[in-house]
């Protein structure tokens, strides 16, 4: 378990497979059977995945090759190994969301998002590891055991999508999908080397997204380089008649404009994000990340986002709030495990919740109960609904100077396992420059930005105003082509 | 364990049996030290006024009132028509008991 995995050499890009596989210099088949091969060489070591399903994986596969030999138009995606975050579901395919309380379930039905990457032809290796319910930083609250970071196995992935982030880091797949309450997508990028996407609220339907705080939850991607991550993003996009939050705009092809540039562009970087508790080594791979954005022609202006400080608040209070109503469904009456033996149902409910979720669960949705409880509404669940709306009207009167703006994605590089999992306030503040995005439903990249001394990953993160997904890849390309 | 924190064990026994959540004595008392952390924390929210600032429970509001990012469809209710869903074998498939018909769970009365 003490061997670090030697990162690859950078894997075949989306585009190149495809092209690959078009011209029958590979297959589908042997792609799939590499990244077979891979997870089994690399994935003891790391635990990205909790299920491996070859058969599917094949069968997937097989049916491009069909097409290649054909000569038919191949989709989008053809042939593109992927891994699912296990919070969303895949007909058939066990989704334990990283819970005992999910054990053994196979849901009837596959998340939209997922449905979109299968009609485009991606090739699903499996479902990876998560923290329970998404709730998490490190990935250690899964109930199935901790993700460990391919850069450095004694230290965390990231949570809570750190199965996702930790696949493409390690090479095992080209891509995976993720999801992002407070931070999920982006702090498991930055942590792990890789470019997550938190979309815009209501860009990516929510259907068949196991629900943790349901104003917040989004469905993003992951992947090796910043084009992928914008094809991937344009092909889960969309209206779905399923989440009454998804958006009918029209989905812009996301690698139309990648290499316009910044020149020109206004980019801000607000002083609460450089402020006490920022790691020495990030703030200045971050200040050079932005020299080199300089430096290719954008504006670079200082700007403020005065209620930054009360984000993390803000958000334990509202995704506790709501994640004590999601949750709530979880009762060993219709699916997943239930407690043998109890008497009564209320006796088994209980029994059922006590025995089948872990201590952060539980301890989120005792807080959550507490805040929505008689007496404590007003002042605690109210009280933060207010302060998001300030923080949104913060982002709202920045994007009237800027196009995006320039921030750490997290204060540090990736601690170590065990370093924060007594303290759930030190954990928490790990989500300190990304819950702001949540709250205000805004756009969002991490990209690699430099690593430290000791050769850790460190993410710069990239927002945008809500729908300003095509600016912030562009900007994101240009610090990964400049890197 | 004092009698000076914000949350105390008697609030997290009665938090506890309102999300039917059955504790152990050792959890209560580390749920009492966790939730009263949190929420010191928490408490520096009250420092902010807030008293003329609307609630925002959805991204959606905040869309509908930048018209420019939005359209006004948003706003919009969806058609209230009969659709297919899922069939009782399958909806029942992954259930822990059933007669086939109905989800079965223990005796709902307590004596």
């Amino acid at each position: 378990m003490n061997q670090t995995v030697s990162p690859l050499a950078a894997p075949p890009s989306i585009a190149s497979l495809r092209r690959a596989i078009a011209r029958r210099e590979t297959t589908a088949a042997a792609v799939a059977e590499a990244a077979l091969a891979r997870i089994a060489d690399a994935d003891p070591a790391i635990h990205a995945f909790l299920t491996v399903d070859a058969t599917l994986a094949r069968a997937q596969a097989a049916h491009i090759d069909q097409l290649a030999v054909a000569g038919d138009p191949l989709p989008p995606l053809a042939g593109v190994p992927f891994g699912i975050k296990d919070v969303l579901t895949v007909e058939g395919m066990p989704a334990t969301a990283g819970s005992k309380i999910l054990e053994g379930y196979r849901p009837p039905y596959t998340c939209t998002a997922v449905k979109k990457l299968s009609d485009a032809g991606a090739v699903f290796l499996g479902k990876l590891n998560c923290d329970e319910f998404a709730m998490g930083s490190s990935n250690e609250n899964s109930a199935y055991g901790p993700v460990h970071n391919p850069h450095d196995p004694g230290r965390v992935p990231g949570g809570s999508s750190g199965g996702s982030a930790a696949a493409v880091a390690a090479g095992m797949v080209t891509a995976t999908l993720g999801t992002d309450t407070g931070g999920s997508i982006r702090q498991p990028a930055s942590f792990c080397g890789v470019v997550g996407v938190l979309p815009t609220y209501g860009r990516v339907s929510r259907y068949g997204l196991i629900a943790f705080a349901s104003s917040l939850d989004r469905i993003g991607p992951f992947a090796a380089n910043v084009r992928d991550a914008a094809t991937v993003l344009g092909v889960i996009a969309g209206h779905d008649p399923m989440d009454a939050t998804s958006s009918p705009l029209p989905v812009p092809d996301y690698t139309a404009d990648l290499d316009q540039g910044v020149r020109g562009m206004r980019l801000g970087v607000p002083s609460e994000y450089f402020a006490e508790g920022l790691d020495p080594e990030v703030r200045s791979a971050i200040e050079s990340g932005i020299g080199k954005l300089r430096a290719a022609g954008a504006e670079i202006v200082p700007i403020s986002l005065p209620h930054t400080r009360y984000a993390i608040p803000a958000y334990y209070v509202i995704a506790t709030a709501e994640a004590s109503s999601n949750l709530a469904r979880f009762d060993g009456v219709r699916y997943g495990f239930r407690a043998p033996e109890s008497d009564t149902l209320a006796s088994m409910y209980r029994r059922t919740r006590d025995l089948g979720f872990g201590a952060e669960v539980k301890r989120r949705i005792l807080l959550g109960t507490y805040v929505l409880s008689h007496g404590y509404y007003d002042a605690y669940y109210r009280k933060a609904q207010q302060v998001r709306r300030l923080l949104a009207d913060d982002f709202l009167a920045a994007f009237r100077q800027v196009d995006a703006i320039l921030t750490p994605t997290a204060p540090t590089p990736a601690f170590r396992i065990g370093e924060k999992s007594d303290d759930p306030v030190s954990m928490y503040l790990a989500d300190i420059y990304t819950v702001t995005a949540s709250l205000a439903g805004i756009c969002g990249v991490s990209v690699p930005c430099g690593q430290s001394r000791g050769g850790l990953p460190i993410g710069m993160q990239i927002l945008g105003p809500h729908f300003g997904e095509a600016t912030v890849f562009r900007v994101a390309q240009v610090l990964e082509t400049r890197g | 364990m004092s009698e000076a924190e914000r949350v105390s064990l008697e609030d997290v026994r009665r938090v506890a049996e309102l999300a039917h959540l059955e504790l152990t004595p050792d959890e209560e008392s580390r749920m009492s030290r966790d939730l009263s952390a949190i929420l010191d924390y928490v408490a520096q929210l009250a420092r902010l006024d807030t008293s003329h600032v609307a609630p925002m429970a959805q991204v959606a509001e905040v869309l509908a009132a930048s018209a420019d990012t939005a359209p006004n469809k948003l706003s919009v209710l969806r058609h209230d028509l009969p659709r297919p869903c899922l069939t009782r074998d399958r909806a029942m498939a992954s259930a822990p008991e059933t007669d086939g018909i109905f989800f079965k769970v223990p005796k709902v009365i307590e004596r």
